[in-house]
This record gives structure tokens, sequence and C-alpha cells, in this order.
């Protein structure tokens, strides 16, 4: 077997290329609500993935013939911008967008109480405005926000992580680099509460126990990735709550109602 | 086999998001909220409650869900003979039909729909009926309401109309007395302001927009209160300059 | 209803049209007013060069990207501009999914000719292999919010990731081998068009139309004015019409803004023209 030239080696003495150990998130940073006209919306920076999701519903649904009789019916759009990627992409949706835009919908929907909202319909739409691998799990992760934003009523929310395999080890959340110089990608998305695992996909070779090892590890990345998720939600919401009362206490007045 | 009975009842006023649990046991999901097997969880972000064994959210945020009896304030988007479509800030488009606008049957060889009313027309007007298999009807025959001529609309959540309604009026009722201005208060979250003055139209609109921001604080009424005898002891001043 | 919120109220419209009269707008504005605007300059390190714009509400990202490619068979020397918009359907509920609408590709298209025709890149610059092989600036726009005010909006954020990209600097072999170097240059840019929309809602000339405001103008001109207070792109749209007068009043409200939001947006700008960039 050829020996691997030591500038393809993504991990050096337990340290991968962006200096994380095996088991390591990438930073992550989520903004909710910042676009005004979506009726909710979220921002997530993952690393240097730079992603926003936005939601408009429950809305009229256009064309007419699409609505569904006894629940709320419910579209995923996933897109990058041109100027995400290394080299410039076309604007027009690629075989891949599409996919990623249906498997989205379909680790999304079941957290969604469609049957609340008959005939009517909710749009989910991501833009990836700069990408760094695992932009499928950060979409998610900004819509199921974004949706929360918008005030859809909801089961739970969904957090999504990838795990996979490089340089003959199990690791957590791979960058793009080592996404296309690993050995297999393992995107998982869960609904924390409820426990149930709405996306699950895999690429490459992993043996049966290998597998089994990086779906445990993707799913404790989703669980740290809820955390972050409520986290930013409190934040958002609660925190005037917290700056008022503060507020109060400095004037040294009673709260009264 | 003795069978441990579970119960549990969140802190009223928690701060929940969805898939939080709020009670197990013997409890009913409230709105805002849905029950699985014994466990009662919060279906939206907001803040937790109950009454009695009812629990549910006071949402922090939502669309508007038509009732029967709710006070709306709608805009005419559409026209058919006999009736007309009205956006009432609502995943579903509502329709007033001309029997419930007007007092005496619509002859339409005579008359013109848009003698009555016309695209763009705002009114105040009251929910009849709504189930979600078909849009809700409106009605403008009461008293009180019909087309709206003048004034400003804002806009809020409709979830905070109850927080600016206040507990038994007392928030709407001290922004009127205060500002003086007439405040229309639609359950779909549009309210229409008339006053005599633009500058206490403005310093209203700008009460609403602070009443959106904080209305899940508490000590809301005495900031709003301070708020109001503050801006006016300023537009006094200013007055009193010229 | 997606289409509701373009049926603006009639006492909104009697509001706007009696503010006009005691030339004020709804929102406070004077009638040559801009809302607030905000920048963020390269924002996307992935993207040569980027900026993200907001006028009021509306947020418009642009990406350049400069890769290599082949010069239009009639400008063998001339490297390649090519702008392109993305009405995205977060922006707004009227914004859907699919192929550039008409009004998507008029953006694209008024901002590419105030950039091509004020000459701002000088695209002679941009050719390393004549006839074979130039550079490409693709500038990318992203609407991500939509209140009003696209051209202007979608114009600034262009010139604004123009001035901020960057290319590595190369060397030509004798056979035509393209050899990058270390160190990084900007763009060769020469001039900082400005594009003014001014609308025309009944008697009154406006600037910055919000979102509101749009439904009732009746006529508008956007104008792409260069450094030197060329113009080098016009553009009317919707379906009023315009006296001679009205042209020439626009073009001066035009003028004005463009010097004072070059003055105030381009920061460096003067750098840039004595050869500091």
């Amino acid at each position: 077997m050829p020996k691997k030239a030591k500038s393809e080696k993504l991990i050096r003495r337990g340290v991968r290329t962006d200096g994380r150990k095996l088991h390591d998130l990438r930073n992550i940073r989520i903004d909710v609500g910042p676009l005004e006209r979506a009726d909710g919306s979220a921002y997530i920076e993952w690393g240097n993935n730079k992603i926003l999701a936005a939601v408009y519903g429950p809305r009229e649904v256009h064309p007419r013939h699409l609505a569904r009789p006894d629940r709320a019916f419910f579209r995923c759009r996933y897109h990058m911008a041109p100027f995400s990627t290394t080299e410039r992409k076309r604007p027009a949706p690629s075989r891949r967008e599409r996919e990623l835009s249906k498997v989205t919908r379909v680790a999304l929907e079941p957290s969604i109480l469609t049957k609340l909202y008959p005939r009517a319909g909710i749009d989910v739409f991501i833009e990836v405005l700069q990408s760094d691998g695992g932009t499928r799990c950060a979409g998610i992760t900004a819509a199921s926000i974004a949706l929360v934003d918008a005030g859809i009523p909801m089961k739970d929310l969904v957090a999504a992580c990838a795990a996979g395999k490089i340089d003959g080890k199990i690791v957590l959340d791979l960058n793009e680099v080592e996404d296309q110089k690993g050995d297999a990608d393992v995107p998982v998305a869960i609904m924390p509460r409820m426990g149930g695992i709405s996306l699950l996909q895999m690429d490459g070779i992993l043996s049966q126990t290998e597998f089994k090892e990086a779906l445990e590890l993707a799913l404790e990345g989703c669980k740290q990735v809820y955390d972050l998720q409520k986290e930013a939600l409190t934040k958002a919401y609660v925190q005037k709550e917290a700056s008022v009362k503060d507020e109060e206490k400095n004037e040294g007045e009673e709260q009264n109602e | 086999m003795e069978r441990r009975i579970v119960s549990y009842l969140i802190e009223k006023r928690t701060f929940v998001i969805p898939g939080d649990l709020l009670a197990e046991g013997d409890y009913h999901a409230g709105s805002n909220a849905f029950k699985e097997g014994s466990k009662v969880y919060a279906s939206m972000v907001g803040l937790s409650n109950n009454v009695g064994r009812n629990v549910y959210v006071v949402a922090l945020k939502g669309c508007y869900v038509p009732r029967g009896g709710d006070l709306v304030i709608g805009k005419v988007v559409e026209m058919r003979l006999g009736s007309w479509n009205v956006d009432i800030n609502s995943p579903y488009n509502a329709i007033l039909f001309t029997s419930e606008a007007l007092d005496r049957p619509f002859n339409s060889r005579r008359e013109e729909m848009t003698g009555i009313l016309d695209i763009g027309d705002l009114i105040l007007a009251k929910v009849i009926s709504f189930d979600r298999t078909r849009g809700p009807a409106l009605t403008i025959r009461e008293s009180g309401l019909g087309k709206i001529v003048h004034g400003s609309i804002v806009r809020m959540t409709p979830s905070k109309i109850p927080r600016l309604i206040g507990r038994k009026g007392s928030m709407i009722n001290l922004l009127t007395r205060e500002t003086g201005c007439h405040i229309t208060v639609g359950q779909n979250g549009l309210i229409l302001i008339s006053g005599k003055n633009p500058e206490l139209e403005a310093l209203t609109i700008q009460v609403l927009n602070i009443i959106e921001e904080e209305a899940h604080t508490s000590g809301l009424t005495n900031r709003i209160t301070d708020f109001i005898k503050k801006e006016k002891s300023v537009l006094n001043a200013e007055k009193s300059k010229k | 209803m997606s289409d509701s919120y373009k049926i603006v109220a009639k006492i909104t419209k009697k509001q706007i049209a009696d503010n006009l009269l005691k030339n004020t707008r709804i929102d406070g504005r004077g009638l040559l007013d801009y809302r607030e605007i905000t920048t963020e300059i390269g924002l996307l390190e992935k993207a040569s060069g980027s900026a993200l714009v907001s006028i009021g509400k509306t947020k418009v990202l642009a990406g350049v990207k400069v890769e290599m490619g082949e010069p239009y068979p009639d400008k063998p020397d001339a490297g390649v501009l090519t702008v392109n918009v993305e009405l995205t359907p977060l922006a707004s509920p009227s914004f859907e999914p699919g192929p550039p609408s008409e009004d998507a590709i008029e953006l694209a298209r008024v901002v590419d000719r105030g950039i091509r025709e004020s000459k701002a890149i000088d695209l002679n610059k941009l050719c390393i292999v004549p006839g074979k092989k130039v550079f490409v600036v693709f500038v990318d726009l992203n609407v991500l919010n939509h209140s009003g005010n696209l051209f202007d909006t979608s114009a600034l954020a262009s010139i604004l990731a123009l001035m901020n990209a960057k290319t590595r600097e190369y060397t030509v072999s004798k056979g035509g081998q393209l050899k990058y170097k270390k160190s990084t240059t900007h763009l060769p840019l020469q001039n900082f068009p400005v594009e003014v929309t001014v609308a025309k809602i009944g008697e009154k000339m406006v600037v910055d139309v919000s979102l509101e405001e749009e439904a009732v103008i009746d006529a508008q001109l956007t104008i792409a004015v260069g450094k030197d207070n060329e113009i080098c792109a016009i553009q009317k749209s919707l379906i009023g019409t315009l006296s001679q007068d009205e042209v020439h009043q626009a073009l001066q409200i035009a003028t004005d803004k463009a010097e004072e939001i070059r003055a105030k947006v381009l920061r460096g700008v003067e750098g840039w023209l004595e050869g500091k960039e």
C-alpha cells in the first residue's frame, strides 16, 4: 500500500487541520430574527459556514391546487449563493440542491403540527452565503429556529450534526476539506425531546461497527447543537425581561402590575 | 404490583420552547400545548401558565387564527359579485357577503359594489364564524362597524393583544385616557388610532411599539405610564416655547 | 394572501399624499432624504470581495468572484464583467423560487450598465493572454430583505464589493502559463458610479422610496452618476410618464445625491484615484 504523503494527512497527533480534536464541534453562533419581511428567520455561523433561513407561513398556498384539505402544505428550498463556494457556482439549482431541499423537508416536517393549519402553506427557504462542509446540518438547525421564530406550532426542535471518518478515525463535524478528502460522512438530524431521527444519510465506506460509532457520535453532536439552539432562543426572547429587571433594580423600584 | 402515579406541573411564567415538558399526570393541554400519553408539552415559544388542570403557553409569536365574535380590522383585496375577499392578517382570507354589509338586499342592476366597498378599503368587522375547512365569514352590520375613513394603523403580534388590553381593560383604558386618542383594537393584531393631534397619535404609536417589544415583561403598566407622562411634558414644553 | 401586501390601504395612500403636500413622508423623512445606510464590507472570506448594504430595512449582499475564462470574440483584449441578481424568496412574500423574473433581470442589467458604461473596471487590465485567457469578474447580488429601493441598494453593494475585491498577483510565462504570486492586489478600478432612483408621486419628486410608497409612485428614473458627474446609465420604470422638465429635475437630484453618497459611503475613493490602492 502506498504511504499517504505527509501533506495529505488530515489528523496530526490528534489535531485536525483547523486545530480541533477528534470530537470537537466547530464554533457555532445563531442569531434569531434578522430578516424583517419573513415571518420567522435565523442566521447561523457554523465554523466558516454562513447560512440564512427564512420561514413564510402559515399562508395561502399558491398554486391553489397544491393545498391539502387536512393539513398545511410544507415546502423547503435549499439553495447556495454563487459566491458561497470556492469556485463560483451557477445560480440555477443543481441536482444536489434539489436533493438537499427534499432531504431538509423530510428532516423538518415531522416536528411541525401541520394538522393545525389545513389548506394553508408553510415555506422554509435556506440560503447558503458561504459554505465549508456540513451545510445541510447547519441549514436544518437554522431552519428549525426560524420556524419557532415564525410562531409555527411544533412538537420539538430539530437539531442536526454530522460525523465521519478521516485518516482512519471517527470524528465529529467534518469541514469541507475533511469531507472531500475523508473516507465517510454521516449527517444526522434528530428531534431531541422525542428522540426521533428525522435525517440520516451516509456516503463513503464504513464497517458496521464504524457506522454505529459515527451515528452515536453524531447524535452526541446533535445534543450539543440543541443546547445552542435553546440558548439562542432564550437570549432572543428573554434578554429583554432580564434587562428590564436590571433597570428596575437600579432605580430601586418595586415591581407591580 | 403498584403503579407509581407521576404528577408534575411546571412553574408559572417559565420560558419554554416547543417540546418542553409542561406537565405530567391528570392535566389537559390548553392553547399552544399538546398532550402525548400522560405528558403535556409546549408547541410554541412563550411563557408557561395554567388555570387549574388546564396547562397552556402564552405565545410570544404566532399568526392570528379567527374566532367567532372577534373584532378585526381587515383590508378589502378582491371583489366578486355578491362578496368581497378581506385580508385579516391570517393564513385564511375572510369573506364578506353583501348580505352582511347592507341592511337591504343588494340590487346588482342599479348599484355597483365599489360604491359600498372598494379594493383598498379598510373595515372594522366582526367574525361571524370560522372552522378550518372554509374561510372565516365577516359582518359589518352591527353599529360601530364598517369602512374606516381616517386614522393610523399599527400592527402588533396577535398574541400580544391581550397584554395591550390588560386585565379588565386596564392598559387600553390607561392609553385612551392619557393620550386622548381613540384606539380600536382588532383581535387580529391591527390597531386603529385616531387622535385630534398628530403628535399624540405619533406618541400612541410609539407606546404600542413598546408594548409589542415588552409585552411579556412585568412592571409594564408603570413603565408605560411614566413614559407617556415624560413625553407629554416634552410636547407641552415645546408648545409653550412657540 | 401573497398579493395582498401589494394593495396599499386607501387611508395609507391618503396619508402619503397629505404628507407630501407638506413636503414630508409618512416615516418623517424629507423628500430628498435617504433612510439610514449601513454597510458591512468583506464579510465573506471565500469570495474575492463582498459587501452587505442596508438602506433602511432593505438588505442586499454582493459577492464578487474573479476567475479565469475566455474573452468575448469581439473583445479579445478585455476581461469580462457579468452581473447577476437573485431576488431570493427570503426577501419578500412576492419572490418565488424559480428562474429570474423580468424584475430580477432588469435589476441586474441596470446595475451592470452603471458599472460597465462608467468604465468602473478597466477591463483591458484584466487580459492575461490576448484572445485566450482573461479574468472574468462575477458580481452576484443576493437580495435578502425587500423594503423598497432595490436599485440603489444593489448598485451600492456592487461597487463596494468591487472595491473590496482582491485577486492574487501573477506572472505569465512565454508559453502563456499563469503563475500566481503570494501577494494580492485590488481590481483595476477607475470610476465609482452611484445609482440614484428618483420617483414621482403626484407632483413631487422623492428619493429612496420605501415599501409602502412603492405602491403609489407613478414613474421613476434610475440614474447612474460617475465620479465627474457624468451620466452613465438611465432607466425609466413603471407606467406613469414624465415631462422633460421633470427629467431635468430628476437629473439634478440624482447628481446631488450621488455626490453625497459617494463622499459618505464610498470612503477611500480619493485614495483609489491617487493610485494608493
